[in-house]
This record gives structure tokens, C-alpha cells and sequence, in this order.
């Protein structure tokens, strides 16, 4: 069993620094960079669906150099701060690190877990559209989403054989990875996750909702509320693979907000189906149900 | 403070007899304070009259603010005299560039290679420094203060405020007001708009006022629209524009395009402050000229 101890925190910074991107983003920013005259937005559109990307740009910005009188929490912000030609050539300079296997060692499929993130994201943002407005920013919501089980995707690239176990172990005994998680590694992606965000220098409010979206014990918040139940109704749908399905005993966690009824949430929720189109014509998997 | 203009070209430098009153140097800004403080704002070809003009000054020490990487704006730096005289000092500040992962001292590397050079760095005889600046975080050089803001280019370019004996001007390097990369009907444009807003406001806040802004001003209004965006530069009639909303005393368009001739440059210029509705001395209106190699304004 391992402990995340300062040599392995360290590790991790920075094995991750160097960790690639995902197959289908690579593939679309070589592709539009190949025309000079491609459109900026579209650019944007495909960096921000990849968490690897996605993190990489918000880390620089963030940096000290740039002293910003606040965090930066989106890909757009960066394109205004940076520009568009050095977003582009930052961009190009992950897609040249290489690509994320689909299948590693623990098992784990990466694409699924894209699709995962991408609708999480997704549905997160129309949460807080929809149900905290004012409370928090909606594009928070969706790096939160995006973001949330960025530790799942670290574990099964740099301790693959404990994270194969922490999925085993899940299964096994029926409860959700992040049990099996501090079983096999003895610690959750969630604190592995926040780690790393605190190493890149996020907002603090993202760096305590990744750490804790586990956590029932933490401080709530809107934005916590939103990422829980937008990753509950995903699960529920399952769509992608977050390793940790749907289970019937689940209660909605935020029923203040959302209710107690997640058929009745889903209803609601008019643009979920948008959303899984979405995402799943960019991490190109097929349809689920 | 003074300001005095060595080169006002932008992209590569145009001699010939069509450039004869504006100059085809490309761009070189030297801002004396009245203590005699040196600071130079970029190191494009017209660094080196100016370096003939300081070798009867030595020893020098130079101050050297690089607004950004691209050629014209550092091609002089070899070619900048007191590098190679014992006793001279040369500080050469910028950005970090993102992609390269690397501070100012790249202008220096990256052109003195044996291929393009035949001078190593390693074989300048000056006192080299090189600085890494922070954005909004001012540095001090004798009598004065240089900030550095970020402004829009395609590379990390930095603009300068330079305030020193109760005077303050502004230089864009090259510059490109923000726009939205969405359009009017993406679902995305009113956010982006925002943050687009929010960064033009944080700029203008830290501008009001100054007394002179020197512009990066390459196209007309007509040019930019019909296949300039995105390209980094800013326009006459923009600037004219942007000037009266700071309430600059003065502003000086620069950067000239390479294929404009002097007479043609005076044409559009004239064009874009009758289509401003300019009125040369009219209440609150800023001056407004054209800058030119060895043009010397008194702030």
C-alpha cells in the first residue's frame, strides 16, 4: 500500500508536466494548424475539451510571469491574456509530447474516461446555469467538471499496477473507486487531483472542489453542489467511464438544489442530450445508452 | 524626458527614395530622462545610428526594453557598438516567451550564432544583464520608472509606460486591439466579449491621461478589415480614436508600413484624421503626428 508521501507528490508534478494529451485533440490541433488561416475558435474548441491541454494553458497563465490580479479558469480568458498565435504554438507543443494510449497498464480506458469528464463538464455548466445563477460562474463549473477526475487519469499513467487494483478492489466489494482508490494507493484521486491543481497554481475554490468532491464532511458550495450531481446524473446515464458506476442506493447529493429525484432532475435538464452528442462526436466513441 | 525616434518602419527595414522624410529603419525609441538616464524601446535597424550618435558619449550605460521577439524589433542588437567597448553597460529587458520557455537573452543567442553571426554573445566585451520582466510590475532606471503591460501580438508583447520627471509616455510595441473570435451568434460571443472588454478597460485605466502614447498604427481602417485581422497591428483611425478616450496630450502613429511611401503615408494619414472628424487644436483633441526618424519631442 502506498501513501502519498512528498517524493511521490513530487513525482507526480512532475511526471505530469510531461504527461501527453488525448488522441482526438492532437489529431484536430494538427490537423487545423496545418492551415494558417485557421479559425481561432476553433481552436479553442478543442483545447478546451482536452483536460491535459486545458490544464497545461491554465497553468502557464497563472504562472507567476504574468501577475494577474486574478486566476484565470478558461481557455478563452488565456487567448484573450496570451493570444491566439501563443496558444496555438503551445498547443502544437503538447500535441508534439504524444498521445495518451487508450488502454495503459491499470486497465483503465481513457477515451471512456474523456467522454466522462467532457459531459460532466458539460452538465455541470448547464446546472449552474440553471440552478446557481449568481452563486457561481458557470464556466468555473465546467473546468470543474472537465477537471474533476484529472487524478484518475494521473494514477492509471504513473502508478498503474496500484490503480488496476484500485479498480479490482472496487468491483470486488462493490463500493466506489475512491474507496478502492485509498485501499490500494491509500489515497483518493480527489487529494492527488487538488494537488496538482495547487502545483498549477488554480483559484482556490477549483482546487477544493477537486479535493473534495468525495469528501461528504467538506464545506459545501454551489459550484461543489453543481460538479457532485452533474457527475450523479452522467453515472446515472452512463455515459463514458469514470470506473465508478451508478448505484441504485445513491441519494442525490444536493437536494436542497436539485430536488431528490433524478428522473425528475434529468428532466429538467433539456440540453443533456446536446451535451452527450457533443461530447461524444469529439472523443469519438460510439453512441452508449 | 525626451523622446527621440531612430526608426519607425515596421516588419523590415525600407530605404530608398520613397522613405527619405520618414525613414526606413525599423523600430527605435530612445527616452532620455532628464538625469540623463538612457532607456532604448526596441532594438530594430535604426539601434544603430543611434549607437554612432552614443560612441561619443562612452562610457554608456543602455537600458534596453524589448517590447517583443520579432526580427524588426531586435535585428539592430549586433550591430549596437558598445557592445563590443570594455566598459559599457548594456541591460536588455523582456518578456518570457511561453513557447520557447526562455527570458530576453534569447534575442541575443538566437541571432549571434555562428550560421547568421560571426561574434559569439560570449564574446561581447560589454557588461551584458539580461531581465525577465513581470508584467505591471515597474522597474527603475535612474530618474525613471518602466512598466510593462500585456498587449496583443502574435508573441508575448509587452508595452511600456515609462514615467520619470513629471512626465509619462506609452509605447504599444506592435499591438492589435482585442477582438471577439466569435461571432455575433456563437453562443460564446457575450462571454469572450466580456473578458475582451474587461482587459481593454484594464488597459485604458492604466493609460489615462499619459502625455505622450506612441502607436502601432500599420494599417488604415479599410486595410484591416479586408485581410489584416488577427495579424497584430493596430489602425490610424483606432488610435485616433483610442487617444481621445485616454486624453493623451500627444499621440504618434508608428510603425509604418514597409510599402508606404512618404507621400502615401501622409495621404492616409490625413484621410483617417478627417474621417475621425479631427480638429487640429480643437478643445480636448490630442496632437496627433505621424513619427519620423529623427523626430524629437519635449515632454
Amino acid at each position: 500500500m502506498t501513501t502519498l508521501t512528498p517524493e511521490l507528490e513530487r513525482k507526480l508534478g512532475v511526471a505530469v508536466e510531461r504527461m501527453p494529451a488525448f488522441p482526438r485533440s492532437v489529431q484536430k490541433i494538427l490537423e487545423l494548424t496545418r492551415n494558417i488561416n485557421c479559425l481561432p475558435k476553433d481552436l479553442v474548441g478543442v483545447i478546451e475539451k482536452d483536460p491535459v491541454m486545458t490544464m497545461k494553458i491554465l497553468k502557464v497563465i497563472n504562472s507567476a510571469y504574468y501577475g494577474l490580479p486574478q486566476k484565470i479558469t478558461s481557455v478563452g480568458q488565456s487567448v484573450v491574456y496570451l493570444g491566439i498565435n501563443t496558444i496555438k504554438n503551445l498547443a502544437l507543443g503538447f500535441a508534439a509530447v504524444g498521445i495518451l494510449p487508450r488502454m495503459n497498464a491499470a486497465g483503465f480506458d481513457i477515451q471512456r474516461y474523456l467522454l466522462h469528464s467532457l459531459v460532466v463538464g458539460g452538465t455541470a455548466r448547464q446546472l449552474a446555469t440553471q440552478f446557481a445563477k449568481g452563486e457561481v460562474d458557470s464556466g468555473d463549473a465546467y473546468i470543474a467538471g472537465l477537471l474533476h477526475d484529472f487524478g484518475k487519469v494521473v494514477f492509471a499513467q504513473f502508478l498503474a499496477a496500484e490503480f488496476r487494483n484500485a479498480l479490482a478492489y472496487s468491483v470486488e466489494h462493490g463500493v466506489p473507486l475512491h474507496e478502492g482508490e485509498k485501499f490500494a494507493i491509500g489515497v483518493d484521486h480527489g487529494p492527488v487531483g487538488a494537488m496538482l491543481a495547487k502545483r498549477w497554481a488554480f483559484p482556490e475554490h477549483l482546487i477544493d472542489c477537486i479535493r473534495d468532491h468525495h469528501n461528504p464532511a467538506a464545506e459545501p458550495s454551489a459550484m461543489m453542489d453543481c460538479l457532485r450531481v452533474a457527475d450523479q446524473v452522467v453515472r446515472y446515464r452512463e455515459v463514458g467511464d469514470s470506473g465508478n458506476p451508478w448505484r441504485d442506493t445513491e441519494a442525490l447529493a444536493a437536494p436542497e438544489r436539485f430536488g431528490d429525484d433524478i428522473v425528475e432532475l434529468m428532466a429538467k435538464l433539456g440540453s443533456f442530450d446536446k451535451i452527450v452528442e457533443d461530447a461524444t462526436m469529439f472523443a469519438q466513441v460510439g453512441h452508449e445508452k | 524626458m525626451k523622446v527621440r525616434f531612430w526608426g519607425v518602419r515596421g516588419s523590415i527595414p525600407s530605404p530608398g527614395p520613397h522613405t527619405m522624410r520618414y525613414g526606413g529603419n525599423t523600430t527605435c525609441i530612445e527616452v532620455r530622462g532628464d538625469d540623463g538616464t538612457l532607456v532604448i524601446l526596441d532594438a530594430g535597424t535604426g539601434i544603430f545610428p543611434l549607437a554612432q550618435h552614443l560612441l561619443k558619449q562612452l562610457p554608456v550605460t543602455a537600458n534596453i526594453f524589448i517590447t517583443h521577439t520579432h526580427w524588426d524589433h531586435i535585428q539592430g542588437l549586433p550591430f549596437f557598438t558598445p557592445i563590443y567597448i570594455p566598459g559599457n553597460t548594456l541591460r536588455i529587458h523582456g518578456p518570457f516567451d511561453l513557447v520557447a520557455q526562455r527570458g530576453p537573452e534569447q534575442v541575443m543567442d538566437v541571432q549571434m550564432q555562428y550560421s547568421f553571426f560571426p561574434i559569439r554573445e560570449a564574446e561581447l566585451k560589454a557588461a551584458m544583464d539580461y531581465v525577465t520582466l513581470t508584467v505591471g510590475e515597474p522597474v527603475v532606471v535612474g530618474s525613471l520608472t518602466v512598466t510593462p503591460l500585456m498587449l496583443n501580438h502574435p508573441v508575448t508583447n509587452f508595452g511600456y509606460r515609462v514615467d520619470g520627471d513629471g512626465a509619462s509616455v506609452f509605447f504599444t510595441g506592435d499591438h492589435e486591439p482585442w477582438t471577439n473570435i466569435y461571432a455575433p451568434d456563437d453562443a460564446e460571443y457575450a462571454d469572450y466579449q466580456q473578458i475582451v472588454d474587461q482587459q481593454q478597460a484594464a488597459l485604458d485605466a492604466r493609460l489615462r491621461g499619459v502625455d505622450l502614447l506612441i502607436a502601432d498604427s500599420s494599417y488604415t481602417q479599410a486595410e484591416y478589415r479586408a485581410g489584416k485581422v488577427g495579424w497584430g497591428h493596430g489602425t490610424m483611425e483606432g488610435h485616433v480614436a483610442w487617444a481621445r478616450r485616454l486624453g493623451v496630450k500627444r499621440m504618434a502613429c508608428t510603425h509604418h508600413e514597409p510599402t508606404r511611401s512618404d507621400d502615401e503615408l501622409e495621404k492616409i494619414f490625413a484621410a483617417a484624421l478627417a474621417s475621425s472628424g479631427y480638429v487640429p487644436g480643437g478643445p480636448g483633441e490630442p496632437e496627433i503626428l505621424l513619427s519620423r526618424e529623427g523626430l524629437e519631442l519635449v515632454l
